[in-house]
């Protein structure tokens, strides 16, 4: 949209998750960015789970992006969707590998959701990258959920994806481009259909919000999916 | 971060971050109508919406077509299908009660722009009440469509508020085509991605359920 101003003149664009895991100033600004403390605290979990991968793919010189200021917000903005999406990816990938969902239907449930986060990985993935950006990927642990067993995996499924759909919802508003809107919304309506399906599972309503589904911020978000990420 | 009170109390679920020049003008007209009258302030709402605004009011008369098509279906299918009952009446009064809710706060949400809520359209489910299987059928078709629907128009939308209010709506029309192919003992999704669809293909696809 052609009336955003927002720039920040000194903070690159280019790989700015990269730059903020290793530059304490302007971390310290992006936090305060993302809107107070309690995000910079949620978001110090994500930077320390990308931090060794990040520092194994920076050996190239960072791409410079045409992109201005409102494509700076919006890269991070995908960053995080990504972030959940290695997240959901990883932990269907652990559970099926683990076996433990034994009923075949279900399996086959939670292979059809993990063959759908993987698209959504991949996408955001070249979105990260076409919007000057480097990729992120976090170091995830699902230990204890399965050894929780198929109830207690089916039930964070659940959790998962309906937090994954708020997460969606509570950033659709930001988004200032209608490309990365458009995505964004396309797989939000699919992990509205992945939560739906798995509370149906757990034996919870379809619609735990009622007729109108509420959003999750960054702030809400991230701190829910702390156990998953390795510190 | 303001946290007055929107126009339509059903919106307010929507935590808006940041707010743009035209809901701030209409909800300033609005705050200024219940002291000087409506008439008083409504050229200044419909100028805020010309500007800035106007085709907002169309989406939502778009989705609200599609909203009291939906609810109208679960309504006379609640009533018509014989042999409904199970997981499937269950269902269907739930997806009933939603498209309610979002006639009723689609119709709050033009009203609060200025416009003028477009009416129920005529109906003609033809045989869809013949079964509970041609029944839901038509149903995940509905909802479906509504997903992409949804999908398709939110770019165009211009306030955060409206664009925050649909996709509230339109995550519940793809937790419903999940159950509903559940029941049909169909996949989730076609796709990693929900398909948009423009107006006009959304329009042409519920042409044969509306009379006149």
């Amino acid at each position: 949209m052609s009336d955003v101003t927002e720039r920040e003149a000194d903070a690159p664009r280019d790989s700015a998750m990269h730059e903020l895991a290793r530059d304490d100033s302007s971390r310290k600004r992006f936090l305060k960015m993302m809107g107070g403390t309690s995000a910079a605290a949620a978001f110090t979990i994500f930077l320390a789970a990308c931090g060794e991968d990040e520092k194994k793919k920076s050996s190239g010189e960072p791409k410079q992006s045409s992109g201005g200021g409102s494509m700076k917000g919006d890269l991070e903005i995908v960053q995080y969707a990504l972030t959940l999406e290695h997240l959901e990816t990883d932990f269907y990938d652990a559970v099926i590998k683990s076996g433990v969902i034994k009923d075949k239907a279900l399996a086959e449930v939670a292979t059809a959701i993990r063959d759908n986060e993987q698209e959504h990985v991949d996408a955001l993935t070249k979105t990260v990258e076409q919007l000057g950006g480097k990729p992120m990927k976090p170091e995830t642990t699902f230990d204890a959920v399965i050894k929780g067993g198929a109830q207690k995996v089916l039930e964070t499924a659940a959790t998962v994806e309906n937090l994954g759909a708020a997460a969606y919802l509570g950033q659709a508003g930001r988004i200032k481009s209608k490309e990365v809107l458009a995505a964004a919304l396309s797989i939000h309506t699919v992990e509205a259909r992945h939560a739906a399906a798995l509370n149906k599972v757990v034996g919870k309503t379809i619609v735990p919000d009622g007729a109108f589904a509420k959003p999750a911020s960054m702030e809400e978000v991230l701190p829910l999916v702390k156990p998953f990420l390795k510190a | 971060m303001s946290n007055e009170k929107l126009a339509a109390p059903e919106l307010g679920v929507i935590d808006v971050q940041g707010m743009t020049r035209q809901s701030f003008m209409i909800k300033g007209a609005l705050a200024a109508g219940t002291v000087y009258g409506v008439a008083t302030v409504a050229p200044f709402v419909s100028e805020a919406i010309a500007q800035e605004g106007g085709g907002d009011v169309d989406i939502l008369n778009f989705a609200l077509t599609l909203e009291y098509l939906e609810a109208t279906f679960y309504e006379m299918g609640l009533k018509n299908v014989k042999g409904l009952g199970g997981d499937a009446k269950e269902l269907a009064t739930t997806l009933q009660e939603n498209e309610a809710e979002h006639v009723k706060a689609l119709t709050e949400a033009i009203k609060g722009l200025g416009g003028t809520p477009t009416k129920a359209p005529g109906v003609d489910f033809a045989d869809a009440f013949s079964s509970q299987k041609a029944f839901l059928k038509t149903a995940q078709t509905f909802e479906d469509l509504g997903v992409s629907a949804y999908n398709g128009a939110a770019t165009q939308i211009k306030s955060k508020e409206v664009l925050g209010s649909a996709g509230a709506i339109v995550q519940i029309e793809a937790r419903h085509a999940a159950a509903i192919r559940g029941l049909n003992k169909q996949p989730i999704t076609e796709s990693a991605f929900d398909k948009a669809l423009e107006m006009e293909e959304v329009l042409s696809a519920v042409k044969p359920f509306v009379k006149g």
